[in-house]
């Protein structure tokens, strides 16, 4: 049986090797404290597995959480010179390779559907060929093996290592934003624990009308918009929203359908984001890379957007999710 | 009502823009400690749930391939085949291209387009020459100014509302991550990518619809056309 932790354990080693790359690499001024937090979350990739089989303890690898998140805070993850391709590498590139180059990104889409939706009804000796409710992940890690391997046929970089060095080059240009929705789905869970979404729930009690479907999704896909609005970043908006009122109301209260409900709600909060400006990197920044008088322009042509769609996401969600 | 606080921190220490890592770091130690768990039950609190959530960053893996062929020219030969769009009106070539950002982005090349990457230097010169072309070469600054924002929407509302249709992507995998340990819940990716569908129909109707109208609003502002050229 193929199983999901195979691929937490290569998405780990890509860590670890990102680190190992990153102790040597003198254009990063903070080096050793880059390689230390890579390593620290491939090393928690691998040691996650036996936290979640219960043989190793788990308060270990939240003393390695809160330690990258100091390094984060402490300014020690920094990143190398890496540069990307050069104007003169990409025509080269395309001119060799033209719409080619498309091939190996696109089998991912592909390879994930196949797996998700043909190969997770294979049996192999009466088990069945993919761990259950892992298909679609496992079909990731796959479909991620056979892409490389694609493009590796078809570009024949110089060194077998150009995928994981590019892959570095990505990796370190996103940096701690890599872990982000990981430790909000973290911290989403200590909210539970700790009793915040019965809290929250307590109150939206006090402000739903009784017994109101309508008023429950409103509220849901509204707070997303508005909590994202103010933090800027719907990732962070999800877990206390959800808490709040997306499980307990509307998935458990009113049987809603989940996939349904989770995914408008994350798109209701992306409304928000086109109208705020505390998203600076989709807002702000393109009116500076476009020499723009008004900082605010992209955010004034995307407000008329955002509202009557958020209103349809308020509706999808009210008739296709009940 | 005390382990409200830990929602309030994160709130305001992301309105602060404090590092959000750290904002949600400290969020959940204190929101352990007011829900009155020791702090060894809250460091392990921490471990199992990231132990639980490792699928929400299984998106990595995808870096190696689309960086690889970033070296080899997947955004020029992006840029190549967009340039070929030539000779259509502002609002029609931003309604193509954001229709071709939200295909892309579903299947997993956000690369492809982007602020630095497209906007700049193709699709804003594109959409300014288009109302060149109309109106002459004289565009009034406010006229340019509002192709600069619609141009940077097209871009934007069309991978917010792709990118979703697509399972290796941070914001499908938090759902199921926060939602399948949090809950017990077993969600697939897979339905939840399906589910972005429907508002990802509406996004283009409604923000095409918009782009369109441009047309009509430039002709107001830089107009009058010149039809009889055409």
């Amino acid at each position: 049986m193929i199983k999901v932790e195979w691929f937490y354990w290569l998405c780990g080693a890509i860590f670890i090797a990102v680190g190992l790359l990153t102790f040597p690499d003198r254009t990063n001024a903070r080096r050793f404290g880059s390689g230390v937090f890579w390593i620290l979350l491939g090393g928690s990739f691998v040691y996650g597995t036996y936290v979640v089989n219960k043989t190793a303890p788990a308060a270990v690898l939240g003393v390695a959480v809160i330690a990258m998140a100091a390094l984060v805070g402490a300014g020690q993850l920094g990143r190398g010179a890496a540069t990307g391709p050069s104007r003169a590498e990409q025509e080269a590139g395309a001119d060799r390779f033209g719409s080619r180059l498309f091939i190996p990104a696109l089998t991912i889409p592909l390879v994930v559907v196949v797996f998700a939706v043909l190969l997770k009804k294979i049996h192999v000796g009466g088990e069945p060929l993919l761990e259950k409710e892992s298909e679609t992940l496992i079909g990731l890690g796959v479909a991620s093996i056979v892409a490389v391997a694609i493009g590796f046929v078809l570009v024949r970089p110089k060194s077998p290592l150009t995928p994981l060095t590019e892959g570095r080059r990505l990796l370190e240009a996103i940096g701690w934003a890599a872990v982000l929705p990981q430790m909000l789905a973290t911290l989403g869970q200590l909210f539970v624990a700790a009793g915040v979404g019965k809290e929250v729930g307590r109150l939206t009690e006090k402000v739903l009308p009784d017994n109101s479907l309508f008023g429950g999704v409103l509220v849901y896909c509204v707070g997303m918009a508005l909590f994202t609005v103010v933090m800027g970043n719907a990732f962070a908006a999800f877990p206390i929203m959800t808490a709040a009122i997306g499980y307990p109301v509307l998935v458990q209260h009113f049987h809603g359908n989940a996939p349904a409900v989770f995914a408008i709600g994350m798109l209701a909060g992306f409304c928000g984001t086109l109208c705020t400006p505390m998203a600076a990197n989709f807002n702000i920044v393109p009116a500076a890379l476009l020499e723009m008088k008004d900082k605010y322009g992209p955010i004034k042509a995307q407000i008329p957007t955002a509202i009557p769609l958020l209103a349809c996401n308020v509706a999808l969600m009210y008739f296709l999710a009940f | 009502m005390l382990v409200l606080i830990g929602v309030l921190l994160v709130v305001i220490g992301f309105a602060l823009r404090l590092n959000p890592l750290v904002v949600v770091t400290v969020a959940g130690i204190v929101t352990g400690f007011l829900g009155r768990l020791s702090p060894i039950a809250i460091l392990n609190a921490f471990g199992n749930g990231f132990a639980a959530s490792r699928s929400v960053t299984l998106f990595v893996l995808v870096l190696p391939v689309i960086g690889l062929i970033e070296r080899f020219g997947l955004q020029e030969q992006g840029r190549r085949l967009i340039a070929r769009l030539g000779a259509l009106t502002t609002g029609r070539l931003l309604v193509l291209y954001q229709l071709i950002r939200q295909v892309t982005a579903a299947v997993g090349l956000q690369a492809v387009g982007g602020p630095a990457q497209m906007v700049r230097p193709l699709i804003y010169p594109m959409a300014e020459g288009a109302a060149e072309r109309r109106y002459g070469t004289g565009l009034p600054e406010a006229v340019r100014e509002k192709i600069k924002g619609f141009t940077a929407s097209a871009d934007t509302v069309g991978v917010f509302f792709g990118e979703d249709i697509f399972v290796a992507i941070g914001s499908i995998l938090l759902i199921t991550g926060f939602v399948d340990s949090a809950y017990g819940l077993k969600l697939d990716a897979l339905h939840i990518a399906l589910w972005a569908i429907p508002t990802a129909v509406c996004a283009f109707l409604i923000h095409g619809a918009r782009l369109l109208y441009l047309d009509r609003q430039l002709n107001r502002m830089a107009g009058p056309a010149p039809e009889a050229d055409q």
